[in-house]
């Protein structure tokens, strides 16, 4: 409902702004409406270990695009929207993925409105982005994220690297799988449920900063939050209740890659405080890439990194002490074939989750997807990997763009 | 006194050109060639890239490049897919380096992340095309070394071979063009063990600002795979007067949004 709320005042905002500036502004607008219709099927394998969930799971999801750009594209307005319908009621949603207006202007560059922005350079986990809440219920990475309201300007200077500053007024929930859903816990998680340690709970004002530069062939981030955190805080009282709440955070942030020949060496790291925990996250890795093999395109990039998480297993993606290996094939046809295969073991149990996403194009507007996640061992001690021990799934899509 | 003048000139011309090994005059085709593309300033192109198997069957795609001349060191290049749509707004921002390896970032629209990454793989095809990454990269001229081959009227053949030990070519025979200030009129790319590869065939040339040739369409034709790739540019636009900070890693991502 407030994703609504605040889609209606960007638009008006936007549109006002549009019309203020067409007057005065060089003649040429350039319009662009795309249209993703996406049919997908998951089916989990394994009998369901909670009441209510299923084995199929058909869906269709629809993903509008506009943009309007002007003086010479130095102003825009642009908008993603996203519909899914699922036999997860949780699963059936919408969100305004992006609206919003920008303007750049030699060395900088403002954005007012819902936005997406990603931090980081680790493939398996993504410690350090937090700018926009993750749309947990649409895929198992956590890369899909919700529309984040915001102010975002940016300054470029060529010696001292790119700031970013985000003004971030208004808080988003995480979604939750309800209880026709695979992927959650014992306990339903309703999302309303959760609250907030800030009084002025998802109205809390809050801040962040980011500055990255390169030095020839490193590069870095550095990042600062201060707000409502992202990821809910479960603390479990003697008589094994759980409080879920957003508490107050300060999160910094390190982002570092060097890139050296076919090498992509990878470190990023948060140190996160709240008054009810205190923790420290890593994940360093390298990526390696075998290119052109063949002769024909073929790519082969060995990928590993390891994954640390001072919560241990009150880590919410279960990441805590773990390595995860992979091969990302790509054929550079002109199908875009590509796979990327993996897996993440826990160094101190056996559970170990394997993955395959593969992805190919048919014809010019066609695209076809097939993902598995297999939990495999999943130790009983695991406070969270154990709910989704038999979940593993395979995952087929097919999409059409217009 | 006008004899002396036509002597001393001739004489001139032997003395230099008896001086000049085919190594050092590849090497001033070449300088030259670039001199008369100095002062470009930028530019904007946006081209249509249409692939061709063996069997005739064909895939389009669309792309603009923007590219912004630097003479101290190599040039930069933003470059913007909008087709194939699952791919739209998939973006590259490369900074040529004269010596060493290129800097390059690519965008990912779909999860808005900026990813630095290698530019090591020089002889891998571009997005499925029979243009390696290094046929279209920035060309400059101490990428390689040269030796003139010959004169056939008015086109200069030049032997070019890669300084990069990971170049997919021994060697390129390139053919330059005097009376049309040194454009290149055709290149042929030998493999590593020295078979002819490709030919790249540049066409319907037009000529900006009275000073650059800039072709219309490029014809990559691979002789071992039969498979082809035409790239129809529109007209270049000159006066967009773009800068550094056009080529920032805020504008990759704004350019492909």
């Amino acid at each position: 409902m407030n994703t609504i709320k605040i889609g209606v005042l960007v638009a008006l905002f936007t549109t006002h702004l549009g019309w203020a500036q067409e007057k005065d502004a060089p003649k040429k607008v350039d319009h662009d409406l795309e249209f993703e219709i996406e049919g997908e099927y998951r089916f989990f394998y394994d009998d369901a270990q909670f009441n209510g969930q299923k084995d199929h799971y058909p869906s269709i999801a629809f993903r509008p695009e506009y943009s309007l750009d002007w003086n010479k594209g130095y102003e825009s307005i642009n908008f993603t929207g996203f519909i899914r319908l699922d036999r997860d009621d949780e699963r059936t949603h919408g969100d305004i993925r992006e609206l919003y207006y920008q303007k750049a202007k030699n060395n900088w560059e403002l954005s007012v409105g819902l936005k997406k922005v990603f931090w980081g350079v680790i493939e398996s986990n993504h410690l350090v982005d937090i700018v926009n809440q993750t749309d947990a219920v649409e895929t198992f990475d956590g890369e899909e994220k919700l529309g984040q309201p915001m102010v975002q300007f940016s300054l470029i200077t060529n010696k001292l690297g790119t700031f970013d500053f985000f003004y971030l007024p208004f808080h988003r929930k995480r979604t939750f799988a309800g209880s026709e859903g695979r992927l959650r816990f014992g306990t339903v998680i309703d999302r309303d449920d959760l609250g907030y340690e800030s009084g002025a709970e998802e109205w809390r004002q809050d801040l962040a900063v980011r500055w990255k530069h390169y030095f020839g062939s490193v590069d870095i981030a550095l990042s600062h939050f201060y707000g409502n955190g992202r990821e809910p805080l479960f603390v479990f009282d003697p008589l094994g209740n759980i409080n879920a709440f957003y508490p107050v955070i300060n999160q910094t942030g390190l982002e570092l890659q060097i890139t050296h020949d076919a090498f992509l060496w990878k470190l990023e790291s948060i140190y996160r405080h709240a008054d009810a925990q205190d923790f420290f996250a890593l994940a360093a890795g390298v990526e390696y890439t075998f290119s052109n093999i063949d002769g024909n395109g073929l790519d082969i990039g060995i990928l590993g990194e390891y994954l640390y998480d001072e919560r241990d297993e009150l880590a919410l993606n279960a990441l805590q002490n773990d390595v995860f290996f992979g091969s990302r094939i790509a054929f550079n046809d002109t199908q875009d074939t590509s796979v990327l295969i993996g897996g993440i073991t826990d160094l101190k149990s056996s559970s170990t989750i394997f993955s395959l996403e593969a992805s190919r194009r048919f014809g010019s507007t066609w695209t076809a997807e097939v993902e598995a996640r297999i939990f495999s061992n999943i130790d009983d001690t695991e406070l969270i990997l154990s709910n989704f021990r038999d979940d593993s799934f395979l995952r087929i899509s097919i999409s059409k763009f217009f | 006194m006008r004899k002396s003048i036509f002597i001393s000139i001739a004489l001139l011309g032997t003395i230099m050109g008896k001086a000049q090994t085919p190594e050092e005059r590849g090497l001033q085709i070449a300088k030259a060639a670039e001199e008369a593309d100095l002062g470009f300033g930028s530019s904007i192109v946006e081209l249509k890239m249409t692939l061709k198997n063996k069997n005739g069957q064909t895939s389009e795609r669309f792309l603009v490049t923007r590219t912004l001349e630097l003479t101290e060191d190599g040039d930069k290049s933003l470059i913007v897919f909008g087709s194939p749509k699952d791919v739209k707004g998939t973006a590259t921002l490369t900074f040529t380096h004269k010596v060493g390896s290129d800097d390059q970032w690519l965008y990912l629209p779909s999860i808005k992340r900026v990813k630095r990454i290698s530019s090591n793989n020089k002889s891998g095809p571009f997005v499925g095309s029979e243009f390696a990454y290094e046929d279209l990269s920035s060309q400059e001229v101490e990428k390689y070394t040269y030796k003139f081959l010959e004169t056939k009227g008015s086109l200069l053949l030049v032997e070019q071979d890669p300084v990069d030990p990971k170049s997919g070519y021994t060697r390129r025979i390139v053919s330059y063009n005097k009376d049309k200030g040194y454009r290149i009129e055709k290149v042929e790319f030998y493999d590593r063990k020295n078979a002819l590869l490709k030919t790249l065939t540049y066409t319907d040339y037009k000529l900006y600002k009275n000073k650059f040739w800039r072709a219309g369409t490029f014809t990559m034709v691979n002789h071992q795979s039969n498979k082809e790739t035409l790239l129809k540019f529109s007209d270049y636009n000159f006066e967009a007067d773009l800068s550094e900070d056009d080529f920032s890693q805020v504008a990759l991502q704004r350019a492909g949004n």
